[in-house]
């Protein structure tokens, strides 16, 4: 036992689960003028009831969902969409398709930031002018640095990097299915949406609730690409301000901002502890009741 | 031997016979020393764009008269420098010369003991108090960096497109309004190359650049500092109402506009006026292939005193643990010099000395800039010295609001009044 576990608990507890209990630790404590006191939860009091903070907290934790929804609703649907789509025995070259719907989660977020500002860029963007080639060119705006539409734009060119994620993991899944299960519903007569909905859908099923929680917890932790875009002001208004952005500021501090330790770690925590909630909701409520078929 | 004498200071616990040992130590020295050697001296710094004129120019110069005191400029990128500086002071191995930012950063740095008092520096007394005053304690006592450059702000402009429209340089506001007017009207030139994306420009080179002229320069800060003054007050009002009126003379979808897309703008020649830091010249220089000028921010009537944004941005320390103590003084007294301030201000253009020297810049647009010191009266940016302390941070709320005045989705009489309350919540003198 301790020579199978021993080295990977070690590294784990040295690497994740001591900083963590440390960031716990340091969220109840103050630091002033370079003396640190004890202050219990007053930290997190702050956090969430002084107009100061909370405003900023409140905020970011607003678009934090709101980031996290269109992620469900766009992101995922989109996946399932496409897995089933490649997994179709009649589609051809699914391989490159695969491929090129996969390429941009491994690229480096600074590099889809740039490519979609650069894209949607008013000045020297290609958008304006395909869109007005398909006659839509009156719809066009400058998307990125508008209060309205900021986020929502930030969204999606998440959801685009990202999608490949859902769709390999559900595309598996469908690989996975048996081929008599199938062939017994279409010998049953059921039409190939039939099948779809009676027979594949239930089987993806904790696939799909896999990939909620992994979005729900990527969301709540997203940082990188608000800050490549709109930097660490999550401008315009902090329109874009998500959680990560928000203990960046807060901890770092930002220009003539003097960074924080202490009230950091309190948005980290809280970080974690809506994280930690998200999860043990999904677990209790969903996660039991999903039945897992043996083929 | 200056290590002998570094290593010996370093063990604590024989603090008496070490002492003793380090007299002599130092005497012998300081005679020996003196003629031969001062060791060996490292820079901090965050200008990694200006590593090759230091090592190239800067340093050389130096050797000349001390060509014993080996100099090694070693910068981090921009983005860096603040939190690298802190892990190598905490570690120790910082080098022994600190390039300062103005006021808190490097007050922070004082008050932890990271930098050594220079109240008996000679250099010093090139410098005027304005000057002084980014890196001097609260209460006046205290100098702990000396001043090395400063950045101005102001307008450049394409001359070229002036001549082509028949404009002349603006001198008032009124004037200023009517050339962007005239460019909008008949040419398809873009007036102003702003963006309001990145936010920092419009509280920088927007409300920083034209506002002095509203609130008198460092009367106007001062009485915002002692709590005469509000934000609320007419001036900063006004200050954002121009600001709002710039937005129809920005170039189409300004808000998704950043930095580097605004100086491209105006080096493509795309754009007619640029509202500038003086350190854009340089960018200037390299890119643009049409020749430029600069005017200051237009005043409100004829023969009024105009005001710049004259800000305290890069000074100079020594490593309070720095074993080579002597040498970075002698090196400091150096900067002081008329010599240096004439090499630094010809060979990175947009950084202007601040000490008292009279000295000739090559550079056209930049000797346009250095010369409204003469006609003008310097201030330093409000929201830095001693306002952006607290939470909120004045100088973020700044940059927020300013954006969203000239968007068009705040107002400025809200502007004033968000900023005005933020202040409230923590500076005394406001409440």
């Amino acid at each position: 036992m301790v020579f199978f576990l021993g080295p990977g608990l070690l590294i784990y507890v040295v690497f994740s689960v001591y900083p963590l209990l440390d960031t716990l630790v340091l969220s109840l404590y103050n630091e002033q003028q370079g003396q640190t006191s004890f202050v219990g939860l007053q930290n997190f009091i702050t956090l969430v009831t002084d107009d100061t903070w909370s405003q900023a907290f409140w905020n970011a934790l607003g678009n934090n969902f709101k980031f996290f929804a269109i992620h469900m609703l766009v992101q995922n649907p989109i996946g399932l969409l496409l897995a089933v789509l490649l997994s179709s025995p009649k589609l051809r070259l699914s391989g490159t398709y695969r491929t090129l719907i996969f390429m941009p989660t491994m690229l480096s977020v600074v590099i889809i930031g740039f490519v979609w500002q650069l894209l949607l860029s008013p000045i020297w963007g290609i958008s304006e002018n395909f869109l007005y080639s398909i006659g839509l060119g009156q719809y066009f705006d400058a998307w990125l640095g508008k209060e309205s539409s900021a986020l929502i734009t930030l969204a999606f060119i998440s959801v685009w990097q990202f999608v490949g994620i859902p769709m390999m993991l559900i595309y598996a899944t469908l690989l996975n299915i048996p081929d008599d299960i199938v062939d017994a519903s279409v010998v049953d007569g059921a039409n190939s949406f039939q099948t779809f909905w009676h027979i594949k859908l239930p089987l993806i099923l904790p696939t799909i609730a896999m990939v909620s929680i992994l979005t729900f917890v990527a969301n709540f932790n997203a940082f990188e690409l608000i800050y490549a875009v709109k930097g660490a002001l999550a401008g315009p208004d902090f329109s874009t301000d998500l959680m990560g952005t928000f203990f960046y500021r807060t901890f770092f501090g930002f220009q003539l901002q003097q960074g924080s330790a202490s009230m950091g770690a309190a948005v980290a925590t809280l970080m974690f502890l809506i994280i930690l909630m998200g999860v043990m909701l999904f677990l209790f409520f969903i996660q039991r009741r999903i039945q897992r078929f043996q083929f | 031997m200056l290590n002998v004498r570094s290593a010996l200071l370093n063990k604590k616990p024989e603090v008496k016979t070490v002492t003793k040992f380090t007299c002599l130590a130092a005497i012998l020295l300081s005679s020996t020393g003196m003629a031969q050697a001062a060791g060996s001296l490292s820079i901090e710094s965050w200008r990694s764009d200006d590593a090759n004129i230091w090592s190239d120019v800067i340093i050389p110069a130096f050797n000349k008269n001390h060509p014993d005191t080996k100099v090694n400029f070693a910068p981090t990128p921009p983005t860096e420098y603040n939190s690298a500086l802190q892990a190598k002071l905490k570690a120790g191995s910082a080098g022994d010369l600190i390039t300062c930012r103005p006021f808190d950063t490097a007050l922070d740095l004082y008050k932890d003991g990271y930098l050594a008092n220079l109240n008996d520096l000679k250099g010093l007394k090139q410098f005027s108090d304005v000057a002084k005053s980014a890196w001097v304690t609260d209460d006046g006592k205290d100098q702990f960096c000396m001043p090395v450059a400063s950045v101005i702000h102001g307008f450049v402009y394409n001359k070229e497109i002036f001549k082509e429209l028949n404009l002349s340089v603006p001198k008032t506001r009124d004037e200023f309004f009517k050339t962007l007017d005239t460019i909008k009207s008949e040419s398809r030139y873009i007036p102003l190359a702003m963006g309001t994306a990145d936010q920092w420009e419009a509280a920088t080179m927007g409300f920083q650049n034209i506002g002095p002229n509203y609130w008198e320069g460092e009367k106007g800060r001062k009485a915002l500092l002692s709590g005469k003054e509000k934000l609320t007050d007419k001036a900063y009002v006004d200050t954002w109402k121009e600001l709002a009126q710039w937005k129809p003379y920005l170039g189409r979808g300004f808000e998704a506009q950043k930095y580097s897309d605004s100086q491209n703008l105006f080096t493509l020649g795309r754009a007619a006026i640029y509202p500038a830091g003086s350190w854009d010249i340089q960018t200037f220089n390299n890119q643009a292939d049409f020749e430029f000028g600069a005017f200051p921010p237009p005043v409100a009537k004829a023969g009024d005193t105009c005001y710049i944004s004259d800000h305290t941005d890069m000074g100079i320390g020594i490593n309070a643990s720095s074993t080579n103590k002597e040498a970075a003084k002698v090196f400091l007294n150096w900067m002081a010099s008329k010599e240096f301030a004439t090499l630094y201000a010809n060979e990175v253009p947009g950084f202007f000395p601040l000490s008292d020297h009279q000295i000739d810049i090559k550079d056209p647009v930049a000797q346009e800039f250095m010369s409204w010191r003469q006609q003008c009266k310097s201030t330093i940016r409000n929201s830095y010295q001693i306002l952006s302390r607290g939470t909120p941070n004045l100088e973020n709320q700044l940059w927020n609001v300013s954006a969203q005045v000239i968007n068009g989705t705040m107002t400025p009489e809200a502007a004033a009044k968000e900023t005005q309350e933020g202040l409230e919540q923590w500076y005394k003198p406001q409440q």
